[in-house]
């Protein structure tokens, strides 16, 4: 009887164990950068908690305006990824509301491929250590395509090097 | 041997201490480790004295069970040469006169990566990546048949456990056979003594790797020997702003490289001169 109350115990105890870790787990599944929010954007909830909802597909004039939609716009509006209750967080297609530097999960759920790769440390980018305990920061997915606007824009390149034939600076 | 430095040393008593130092000092693979502690407190002196700073110079060697490999995806590389600076900044590169780069990005005609003959590394537009073009990043292969030890007259050049080929820079002669012999053009050449700003000098650096170089030296790309034998990413990888650039141990199946050779279209640069390098290219499969 006792032997059985202890195995009991010992599950319960092991069971409890198990919840805690994997809740940890599940919290920092990627060690990820901060997401790329524009300074004074975070929480949401600061101006939107106060604020009626609209559903309404529209022009933004007074706030956001710098945002362009460029990703699917024919069938999606902010509230499609934006949680209409919860600003401060995302939401999947399963109602599931994830925080914003889960967002690769979202992103994951139409680009599974990549999501894939992006897992594995092969589509994005890693910095840091990719050994032993040294830190590493994991790129998400919104660091390099904004979401809104996901196509990357071209940039400046570096200097090309200096030809052989500029003896002054050559090689 | 002896005999051969007491009759060196009297012809060298007109010259200044460090050269007759530098010129008595054992190759670097025949040094004692007590050698090694004395020749890196010389080295550290010598660089403060040159550059104003501490400088950290590390003899690490290869970590067991590591073969190092490098992976590059084509189709995402724009040809932004942010990786060049990168590593010219991380390996303490002779800015100019001369100017060495490690990393020398080809342009070449969409569909035409065959024909390296026909690419070109100065181009200079506005804004890359450019219509029709791809970008071709090449830099030392990390051989596993190297060709360029297999040329050096005095074994200045030799392959390290863990695959990267090192250079002694103070063992090298300065004859440029390894340049001759490489096939992808990884070595460059300091033709005259480097010229490193001493505000932008990197003073943390390996013996084999980016510690400051001298006059007559071949260098080359090291996969950031001081950064990967402490597990950290190379420089180029970190800098690249589309995640191009991949790394990881060749030995170990759960690495981003070995995903990459598993699972995507990988080929190595002229596969066909048995060169077997330790660098793939890849596509988005």
């Amino acid at each position: 009887m006792k032997k059985k109350i202890k195995a009991i115990a010992l599950g319960i105890f092991l069971m409890g164990f198990c919840f805690t870790s994997s809740a940890n787990g599940a919290a920092e599944e990627f060690p990820v950068a901060p997401p790329p929010m524009t300074e004074g954007m975070f929480p949401c909830s600061s101006c939107h908690a106060s604020m009626e909802t609209n559903r309404k597909k529209r022009e933004l004039k007074e706030e956001h305006t710098q945002i362009k939609l460029h990703h699917a716009e024919t069938m999606r509006w902010c509230l499609d990824c934006h949680d209409i209750k919860n600003r401060d967080k995302l939401r999947l297609y399963n109602g599931e509301l994830i925080k914003f530097t889960e967002s690769y999960k979202l992103c994951g759920e139409c680009h599974g491929p990549q999501y894939g790769d992006w897992r594995a440390g092969i589509h994005g980018k890693r910095t840091g250590y990719f050994m032993g305990s040294g830190k590493r920061t994991y790129f998400l997915c919104a660091h390099c395509h904004d979401p809104h606007e996901p196509k990357f824009k071209p940039i400046k390149p570096e200097p090309p090097p200096f030809p052989p034939t500029d003896r002054k600076h050559g090689n | 041997m002896t005999a051969l430095a007491g009759l060196s040393l009297p012809l060298l008593s007109s010259c200044a201490k460090e050269e007759t130092e530098d010129f008595l000092q054992k190759h670097f693979r025949e040094m004692t480790s007590e050698e090694k502690k004395q020749m890196i407190a010389k080295l550290e002196q010598r660089y403060l004295q040159k550059y104003g700073r501490e400088f950290q110079i590390s003899t690490k060697e290869a970590i067991p069970d590591t073969l190092w490999g490098y992976g590059l995806e084509l189709s995402r590389c724009i040809g932004c040469r942010r990786c060049v600076y990168a590593c010219v900044k991380e390996n303490n590169q002779s800015r100019h006169d001369p100017q060495l780069q490690w990393i020398r990005v080809l342009r070449l005609k969409r569909g035409n990566l065959i024909n390296l003959e026909n690419s070109d590394h100065y181009y200079n537009p506005d804004t890359v990546p450019e219509k029709g073009f791809i970008y071709l990043p090449v830099q030392c292969q990390q051989c596993q048949n190297p060709p360029c030890v297999k040329v050096c007259p005095v074994h200045a050049t030799w392959q390290e456990p863990d695959g990267i080929v090192a250079v002694d820079y103070n063992w090298c002669i300065g004859c440029r056979y390894c340049i001759a012999a490489c096939p992808y053009k990884g070595r460059v050449f300091n033709w005259s003594e480097p010229n490193i700003p001493k505000e932008e000098v990197n003073p943390s650096v390996h013996y084999l790797g980016n510690r400051p170089r001298m006059k007559c030296a071949v260098e080359k790309c090291t996969f950031c020997i001081q950064r990967v034998r402490d597990g950290r990413y190379p420089a180029c990888v970190e800098a690249c702003p589309t995640g191009t650039r991949k790394f990881g141990n060749l030995l170990d199946p759960n690495s981003e490289i070995r995903y990459i050779i598993d699972r995507k279209r990988v080929f190595r640069l002229k596969e066909d001169l048995n060169t077997e390098s330790k660098f793939y290219y890849f596509f988005e499969a």
